[in-house]
């Protein structure tokens, strides 16, 4: 019994900071096609934010030397999220005032996000790596680590970001649900010629719901590169990807999300901890195979999900005020 | 002079696809001053003589820097091929880049281990990879045709397996330890460069180009002169009134991937098969398949649009690779590729600007005052 819980209180943390960027991302995901508009640019901007995040801790540490590791990442935080915002601009400005096809300009962003960020990382350093090794984790929360059962779960081996993840998933189900802005952000997706006759402003609401997303993902990608990947090198893997099958498997509802996000974050555990599971080790199978399982049970969930969607259904037309 | 100008602007107004060509050259024209901006930013006593190699790649070196525009546009027009004919069924092959990447393992693994086929041997590895490309395809056809998965998520999904697949049979039965990278193919597995070699001395110009140029002759029958191919675009215009109209349009959907695919495969063949390459067996994403994505929209999804925008990244592509004397990081190119999409992305955007354009000029020199239809 004692080895299963320290078992436990090894991998649940590590569960727990695979799921709260995924989450994260995923709830960017669910703003900006709860107001009618498909950002599958959720990657690039996942990219730009952990890029320009990264290099705002380098440059942060370089400036204040005895700065705390926690306040650079916070900032860091804040900074991929105005990225993302900043980014997520342009996409929103092509599907909404341009009615562009939703996909491609979305493409044209995953693109432009890698090259930039390998370009500038080659530019200023000579390799796309970004030369960032301090480690962000908190290792004990004062106080709240020695509470039994939660505190080695939540309050050890913890990231800020998961912290603020969670503060912001709760306010984001009382903006969605229990708002007039919720409101009228799902009518957008729904009916939008409904939503406009009715006196709300469809571009402005369809333009929060992509700035939204835009902000969340570029701190998701922050978070991500905080919690995963320091040196951060122009990629993230598949993980706004992932993020957007996250949040169509969820149904777009917030809760469902976390679940999914949930069996997620535990197949993301077996594809890196592999050898650390008692059973699995023996197997001898090559690691890359346990890398595909996040990405075949994505494929797996959909076949078995998407055929009653519960889509917004005006999500990725371009919005004709004359249609009915 | 004028009347010359008057005169063609003229004849783009009358034809919507000449306007839509137009709207390509315009996006074209912004990613290039995009990254000449940002070239500025980076450095700016080099930006212009760099910017001016880049647009002028394939004369830099007479014939044989030609011969390279054809090489590095080969596996592009493929790719670029395959999403544009994804696109006529209403489908986006977002996932060129994993039916590539199993089409250029399945080529590597024939053209290492299968020597006993002799001369076939390299073509039995292009179909091998056309095989592959295939299968690859063909999932998110079928999860999109019976299961209602939008094959944009699939796709993506099936890229990532793809990497991974690829890593795991290089390490295991792909790997050369001597040299610490993938096996090479035998000689008899390479690309024949025919004669080739003497017109374009010194490039590495092979039989890809024909191939290439094989496939958009295809596809362009296929699509414009066969029921097969109107059947296919009945159904991308829409999936329902294909349906009532008698058509089988799950099959339809699923042979659409399945053929994209194939041509995807053929171009991860075009780039393995070739001496001094190794398909990389890091886990990196193959960029040939996304690329592929701007060419097909610069084409405007027709075949031999998708052949002239594919050489010209090929030529873009040349020109890249003298940046480094200039002190620029070929990145770049990327950059620009990518603006260039997003600006297609505008394309109905551009478009009106054309029209508005055009209407203004013909208009204010024939001295007419009402409304002239240009459609």
């Amino acid at each position: 019994m004692n080895e299963f819980a320290s078992f436990m209180y090894y991998i649940l943390p590590i569960i727990l900071m695979n799921m709260a960027p995924l989450a994260l991302v995923a709830l960017g995901g669910l703003y900006t096609e709860k107001s009618g508009v498909i950002n599958i640019a959720l990657e690039g901007i996942m990219v730009m934010g952990a890029f320009t995040s990264v290099y705002a801790a380098i440059l942060f540490t370089g400036w204040f030397a005895g700065m705390s590791i926690q306040i650079v990442v916070l900032i860091g935080l804040l900074i991929g999220a105005l990225l993302g915002t900043i980014f997520s601009l342009t996409h929103a400005f092509a599907s909404i005032h341009m009615k562009s096809n939703q996909i491609i300009s979305a493409t044209a962003l995953n693109l432009f996000a890698v090259a930039f960020a390998v370009f500038t990382a080659r530019t200023i350093y000579g390799h796309r790596r970004l030369p960032f090794t301090e480690t962000t984790m908190i290792r004990e929360v004062p106080f709240l680590s020695s509470v039994p059962i939660i505190g080695p779960v939540f309050f050890t081996n913890a990231y800020l970001s998961t912290y603020i993840i969670v503060l912001i998933f709760a306010a984001s189900m009382v903006i969605l649900y229990k708002t007039k802005l919720g409101l009228r952000l799902r009518s957008c997706g729904e009916h939008p010629q409904a939503a406009e006759s009715l006196g709300v402003n469809v571009y402005k609401i369809r333009y929060i719901g992509v700035l939204a997303s835009g902000a969340l993902a570029g701190m998701g990608g922050a978070a991500y590169a905080f919690t995963f990947q320091r040196q951060f090198g122009g990629e993230v893997f598949g993980f706004g990807f992932l993020a957007l099958a996250v949040m169509i498997s969820g149904q777009w509802r917030p809760m469902r999300i976390l679940l999914v996000a949930l069996f997620f974050s535990f197949m993301r555990l077996l594809a890196t901890q592999s050898d650390s599971f008692p059973g699995l080790n023996q197997l001898n199978l090559p690691s890359q195979l346990y890398r595909m399982l996040p990405y075949v049970a994505t494929l797996v969930v959909l076949a078995f999900t998407s055929k009653k969607s519960q889509a917004p259904r005006a999500a990725g037309e371009p919005y004709d005020s004359g249609k009915r | 002079m004028k009347d010359l100008w008057t005169k063609t602007l003229e004849r783009i107004g009358r034809s919507p696809t000449r306007i839509e060509a137009t709207s390509s050259v315009m996006a074209i024209v912004c990613g290039l001053l995009f990254g000449l901006a940002l070239m500025l930013i980076v450095n700016p006593l080099e930006a212009f003589p760099g910017f001016f190699t880049v647009i002028t790649g394939p004369f830099q070196e007479g014939l044989r820097s030609l011969g390279n525009m054809f090489y590095f546009g080969v596996p592009i027009i493929l790719t670029g091929l395959s999403v544009a004919f994804a696109f006529k069924t209403g489908l986006f092959n977002i996932g060129a880049t994993g039916q590539l990447t199993m089409g250029a393992l399945t080529a590597v693994y024939i053209g290492v281990n299968w020597g006993f086929l002799g001369p076939f041997h390299w073509v039995v590895a292009v179909l091998g990879a056309m095989l592959a490309g295939a299968l690859w395809g063909a999932i998110p056809g079928l999860l999109k045709a019976f299961r209602n998965v939008h094959e944009v998520v699939t796709s993506i999904m099936l890229n990532y397996v793809a990497m991974y697949f690829n890593t795991m049979i290089i390490m295991n039965f792909l790997y050369d330890f001597q040299a610490s990278r993938t096996a090479h193919p035998l000689p008899s597995a390479r690309l024949p460069v025919l004669f080739l070699q003497n017109i374009f001395p010194g490039s590495r110009i092979n039989i890809g180009i024909f191939i290439a140029v094989f496939f958009v002759a295809i596809t362009h029958i296929l699509l414009k002169k066969t029921t097969f191919g109107y059947e296919l675009k009945a159904t991308g215009f829409s999936r329902d009134a294909s349906r009532y109209a008698g058509m089988n349009e799950k099959r339809n959907i699923v042979l659409a991937m399945v053929i994209a695919g194939a041509i995807s495969g053929v171009a991860g063949a075009m780039m393995y098969l070739i001496p001094g390459r190794h398909l990389p067996y890091e886990t990196i994403l193959i960029t040939e398949g996304f690329t592929g994505i701007a060419i097909a929209l610069l084409g405007l999804s027709a075949p031999i649009g998708v052949m002239l925008a594919g050489l010209f990244y090929g030529a873009l592509h040349q020109g890249g690779t003298y940046l480094q004397l200039y002190d620029f990081r070929p990145e770049i190119i990327d950059i620009i590729i990518a603006v260039i999409i997003y600006f297609s992305a505008l394309s109905l955007f551009l478009q009106k600007i054309v029209k508005t354009f055009i209407d203004k000029r013909t208009k204010a020199s024939m001295g007419l005052s009402e409304e002239v239809e240009t459609r």
